[in-house]
């Protein structure tokens, strides 16, 4: 687990992802594929012959089949980045998840634009990554002092694991970092940066580490910001004693100790996060990344099986921690009758403001 | 002239005519790129008997008239080339009547596109018209004469198929009627009689003054979606189109090329709007579009864009501001855009020969068309952007568009809502035997020639 | 827009015609709500106030403007009445003088002067006592706001206005006003900081809105149909479209049929910039006034609610030349209140 493989492509270098094989050979479970919700295996001989395929860079149908939902890199007991190693056989193939004009253009979309300014920040400092219209999020006692920063030069660029594009993600993300650092963080003499989606959290631990990119920050969970704010805040709290159902996101897959401050959170404000038959390990796709890949009736389905799902808990909100999920499901969730929420929009309600 | 703005008074009242400097200035010219030329007078009329009065006077004086709408062509067909007066119809602007089982309404000449779309929504929110993407203050008779297109075109092709009858007050100040409403009460539609309106359609103005027009109303949904088509390579274009117009569901289909924003140069995008009465439905004709071209979708060399509903929701307007957003995009507010007619199988030539004049004259383009009919035609457009404050930005605008019409022309489309320069270039290639009946017709109906002079002349 | 440009580029000339058009301008701001344009579209009154400065340099003004203005300067209001005697409207009532209650109420030159504008000030500030509202008035001595002056694109006139009320309002140890006329709402608010006026400034439906609870009404009133109509002032100039309907909404018996164009979409009664006093807008049958009067008889409203002296002025004229005034009533919203409780 921790050596860090070189292989040589060419004439670049590339450092590849941090993977042990011999866990996977000698694990019994297989878990990273058996538990997987959308590629279906015969057992688990199958299961082992197809990821001793991707092990090897030989063709596998789950490399055509993964909806890159991440969630095998929670289920993986060893922490092997099983998913990782997918996206990076994807691209080595030359597999497109999504057609390539689509990849291209947001490859485009997405790419720094180089409009960044040196700025003094005060702690928090809350990135917003690429969203800067969710700015406004940021406000209140629970944000109180925050400095607020974002824009496409620090998006944190995890996104083209759903692409098959690693190769951009080792290009893109240290540029992101070094932003974050020379025009924010170095002048403030600051060392810690809140990150209010789980994507930018993910990408500053579990990517970071497995791609080998140093973080010359403490990246800081929303969730075990949230948290600790709320135990200042105590006196301040009106537990809202309301049923949520929580949609959690893909990126969540990435940092799972995470899930559990967020029920320290709904703990706090008094919201009881309801049992769902797609929520923590079984958390379902919201439905976005499978019409980039084309698959418009299976993300119908998704969302038809989520909104159902919530909807027979009883809740009167459905919480988001990731903005894109918010924007996929939101509209269809009010439709039916719940209200779709932020994490921190529903702990600013139970602050009173 | 006094004396004949005196008698124009008379017919209109004194407050709807004017000689002044000012509406003169006003009405000598629109926003694109054709110089003006001041009329020597402007009246709006109130109702078909007063056109029907200023036409007699007109014509007994032989003083030049020019009918006008919104006065937003763009390519200054609304100027007064041999002086005389404008007909500014913007006061007639009634809807007089909507039948919503045979779906179509009766309006005046001078109604305009919001005031159609606002009267329905509130009076009869089941039907819709078809809304040009212009401001909506475009009148529907001018966008109708013109062959205009807009968000239904797909589903009822020009403006001018949708249109079910006219009527119509000669330069000789006689009424005419065509379309079924110059038989019966109702006006249902142009067939089965000899088709008059076509004698005012595409003319520019130089055949007659519309004053009533009836015209093709279509269910509103209470679902609406789109989807947006992106590739690469213009050569699929015509065989994406034909197969999205194939499957019969879109109500509108927009292609769209620009280089701004920079993550859009070089992609060719469709938008694809539709609608539905049930969700159910909705999801049953997505599924119909991308079925359509699931060829391309499968080799992963095209396909749609995730669109999360809330981004949508701008697609979803009608008209579109996005051109709007184009056409200040120099400063300057100065935007001119040469639609030209054509068969879809042209659509990569005339998208390449877009970019080469582009890049020759240096100026900032959008290009796009608009779908017809089940992929029958197309409007290609070619938009450039002009700070109206440069003049050497204008000219150079100016050399664009006319390079794009002989280009257009040569590709086999025709140049659409001509301007002056681009009708002589069409008449040049007209059939010799075609613009001969349009001279006897006009001599005809307008024996003193005052309707729109200098307009289709060689 | 096109008119100003083909100036400032030697196209056309200032004349006199040139003149009316600017000055029929109401400064409503509609085209502003509706012009696609971002930032361009906020300089749009600007631009007119600057193109109407132009005109009153070169002295081509017309008439009713020139006689307008001028009795502003004279008289520090649009009628030429003497400045003492401002507060005449509030003859007979208990109203008392500012001292050190928390607002004080404004009635503006059209409350001040105007027969109907009396009448409505006279009810206006019954209503905001009978909710227990602490408030006084100022004896004479105070002048026209200059809200459409300013828009006039007399400036200098404006700033003259606004120094000598914001002098005397700041001598009063005035905090908090209370004003009649949007008007002089928009023109404390935005435009008096400017000039060393600071105050916390309310248009009277902000204040009664949120006190209509404390007012009791009569039992089984008569159900009657009204439509609203924004003044520009309140609306799209301040963005608030909803006190009055608040009102109105908590009236019993009151059901309110909105006009097709309402809120931001409302059209001007015709009387801003001045024009109530200047008529260089036209009184025909397409002038704002009686297009709007025709388009609130088309609600099947017997009441067109106000809230704006001079909307109610304007209104009345169009109601009464479209022989409308049978079955269709102007009435500012305390008007309509006071009707209606004990």
């Amino acid at each position: 687990m921790q050596r860090s493989q070189i292989s040589n492509l060419g004439e670049n270098v590339v450092p590849e992802i941090k993977f042990d094989p011999e866990l996977c050979v000698t694990c019994e479970t297989i878990d990273c594929l058996m538990k997987c919700q959308y590629v279906k295996f015969a057992g688990i001989s199958d299961a082992k012959a197809e990821k001793s395929k991707i092990n090897a860079g030989e063709e596998s149908r789950v490399l055509n089949e993964c909806l890159t939902c991440y969630a095998c890199q929670e289920y993986c007991p060893y922490n092997n980045n099983p998913f990782y190693l997918l996206v990076e056989r994807q691209e080595e193939k030359g597999i497109l998840p999504a057609p390539k004009p689509i990849i291209e253009e947001q490859l485009r979309m997405m790419g720094p634009r180089g409009r960044i300014t040196p700025q003094k920040v005060r702690s928090p400092v809350v990135n917003m990554c690429a969203f800067p219209m969710l700015a406004g999020c940021v406000r209140g006692k629970l944000f109180e002092g925050a400095s607020v920063i974002s824009g496409n030069d620090m998006f944190c660029n995890i996104m083209w694991l759903h692409f098959a594009k690693n190769s951009v993600i080792r290009e893109r993300v240290p540029k992101m970092i070094d932003n974050i650092m020379s025009f924010y963080l170095t002048d403030s003499k600051i060392d810690e940066m809140v990150c209010f989606h789980d994507e930018c959290y993910g990408t500053y631990t579990s990517v970071a580490d497995a791609f080998g990119i140093s973080v010359p920050f403490k990246p800081v969970h929303l969730f075990d910001y949230i948290s600790g704010r709320l135990d200042e805040l105590s006196d301040r709290i009106k537990p809202i004693n309301t049923k949520v159902a929580y949609q959690r996101p893909c990126s969540n897959r990435l940092s799972p100790e995470t899930d559990k401050m967020l029920d320290d959170i709904f703990r706090k404000i008094g919201a009881e996060r309801v049992p769902r038959k797609y929520d923590r390990e079984n958390a379902l796709c919201c439905g976005g990344v499978p019409r980039a890949q084309q698959r418009d009736e299976l993300a119908d389905e998704l969302v038809e099986k989520n909104i159902s799902d919530m909807l027979s808990t009883g809740a009167k909100y459905c919480v988001f921690n990731c903005p894109f999920c918010m924007a996929t499901l939101g509209q269809e969730v009010a439709e039916h009758g719940l209200m779709p929420i932020l994490v921190s929009d529903l702990v600013l309600t139970a602050l009173g403001e | 002239m006094n004396d004949f703005i005196r008698q124009l008074a008379e017919i209109t009242g004194p407050g709807f005519v004017s000689g002044e400097p000012e509406e003169r200035y006003l009405y000598s010219m629109d926003q694109g790129t054709m110089p003006p030329v001041s009329p020597d007078a402007v009246v709006m009329p109130g109702s078909t008997e007063e056109v029907q009065q200023i036409m007699r006077l007109a014509n007994k004086h032989k003083v030049p008239v020019v009918p006008m709408g919104g006065g937003l062509v763009l390519s200054g067909l609304t100027r007064a080339l041999h002086g005389g007066i404008i007909l500014d119809m913007k006061r007639m602007n009634r809807i007089l009547k909507v039948n919503p089982k045979s779906r179509y309404a009766v309006i005046e000449g001078g109604a305009s596109e919001g005031m159609l779309q606002a009267y329905l929504k509130k009076h009869h929110p089941e039907l819709k018209h078809s809304m040009p993407d212009a401001p909506p203050i475009a009148t529907l008779a001018g966008n109708i004469c013109i062959h205009g297109s807009g968000h239904l075109s797909v589903l009822g092709g020009f403006h001018s198929d949708m249109l079910t009858g006219m009527e119509v007050v000669l330069p000789t100040g006689e009424i005419v009627k065509s379309g079924s409403c110059s038989v019966s009460t109702d006006w249902f539609a142009r067939a089965p009689l000899p088709d008059l309106s076509g004698l005012f359609l595409g003319w520019s103005g130089t055949t007659g003054v519309v004053t009533k027009l009836g015209i093709r109303l279509f269910p509103s949904y209470a679902h609406n979606d789109m989807l947006i088509f992106v590739c690469e390579d213009a050569d699929l274009m015509p065989d994406v189109i034909s197969r999205l117009t194939g499957v019969q569901v879109a109500e509108d289909m927009t292609p769209w090329m620009t280089p701004k924003p920079e993550w859009a140069r070089g992609f060719l995008h469709i938008n694809i709007s539709y609608g539905a009465h049930s969700k159910k439905e909705l999801t049953f004709k997505r599924n119909l579009l991308q079925a359509s071209v699931k060829k391309y979708s499968d080799q992963k060399i095209a396909g749609f864009l995730p669109m999360p509903p809330p981004q949508k929701s701008r697609f979803l307007k009608i008209p579109s501001s996005d051109l709007v957003t184009f056409a200040d995009l120099r400063k300057g507010g100065g935007f001119e855009y040469v639609g030209a007619i054509m068969a879809i199988e042209h659509f990569a030539e005339a998208y390449r020969a877009g970019l080469n004049i582009a890049r020759t004259y240096n100026v900032s383009y959008s290009m796009g068309a608009r779908i017809i009919g089940a992929g029958h035609a197309m409007m290609f457009f070619y938009a450039y952007a002009f700070n109206r404050a440069d003049p050497e930005d204008i000219k150079r605008a100016q050399h664009a568009l006319e390079a794009t019409n002989t280009a257009a022309l040569e590709i086999g489309g025709i140049p659409w809502k001509s301007e002056l320069p681009a009708q002589k270039q069409i008449i040049d290639k007209m059939d010799p035997g075609t613009f001969n009946l349009m001279n006897k017709i006009r001599s005809v109906l307008d024996p003193n020639h005052i309707m729109n002079p200098g307009n289709w002349e060689k | 827009m096109w008119l100003l440009r083909a100036w400032l580029d030697g196209k056309i000339t200032l004349s006199q015609r040139f003149a009316e058009i600017m000055f029929s301008c109401t400064a409503c701001g509609n085209c502003t709500e509706h012009c696609p344009f971002p930032g361009f579209k906020n300089l749009l009154l600007e631009a007119f106030t600057s193109g109407r400065e132009s005109f009153l340099d070169d002295g081509l003004v017309p008439a009713g403007v020139r006689d307008y203005l001028t009795r502003m300067q004279l008289h520090g209001n649009p009628y030429g009445l003497p400045g003492k005697k401002r507060a005449d409207w509030a003859a007979g009532t208990d109203i008392a003088p500012f001292t050190d209650q928390e607002y004080l109420f404004y009635a503006g030159d059209e409350g001040s002067y105007d027969n109907r504008g009396q009448e409505i000030a006279r009810s206006a500030s019954r209503l905001l006592a009978k909710a227990g509202i602490s408030f006084g008035i100022l004896t004479g001595g105070e002048n026209s706001d200059g809200n459409d002056v300013r828009a006039s694109g007399e400036t200098a006139l404006f700033e003259d206005l606004a120094k000598k009320n914001t002098d005397l309002f700041n001598n009063k140890n005035v905090k908090k006003i209370i004003t009649l006329s949007p008007h002089s709402f928009n023109s404390f608010k935005k435009d008096y900081p400017k000039l060393g006026g600071n105050y916390q400034v309310f248009h009277y439906t902000q204040i009664l809105a949120f006190n209509m609870g404390k007012l009791k009404f009569r039992e089984n009133p008569e159900p009657v149909l009204a439509t609203y109509h924004d003044p520009c002032y309140l609306g799209r100039h301040n963005l608030d479209y909803y006190s009055p309907r608040m009102m109105l909404s908590a009236v019993p018996g009151i059901k309110i049929a909105e006009m097709d164009r309402n809120k931001k979409n409302a059209l001007c009664c015709g009387g801003g910039g001045g024009n109530l006093f200047t008529n260089v807008l036209s009184s025909g049958y397409e002038s704002p006034a009686r297009s709007r009067a025709r388009e609130a008889k088309a609600t099947g409203a017997k009441i067109i609610a106000v809230s704006c002296p001079l909307c109610a002025i304007m209104l009345e004229d169009a109601v009464k030349t479209e022989g409308l005034a049978g079955d269709l009533r102007v009435m500012e919203i305390s008007e309509i209140i006071n009707d209606r409780i004990m």
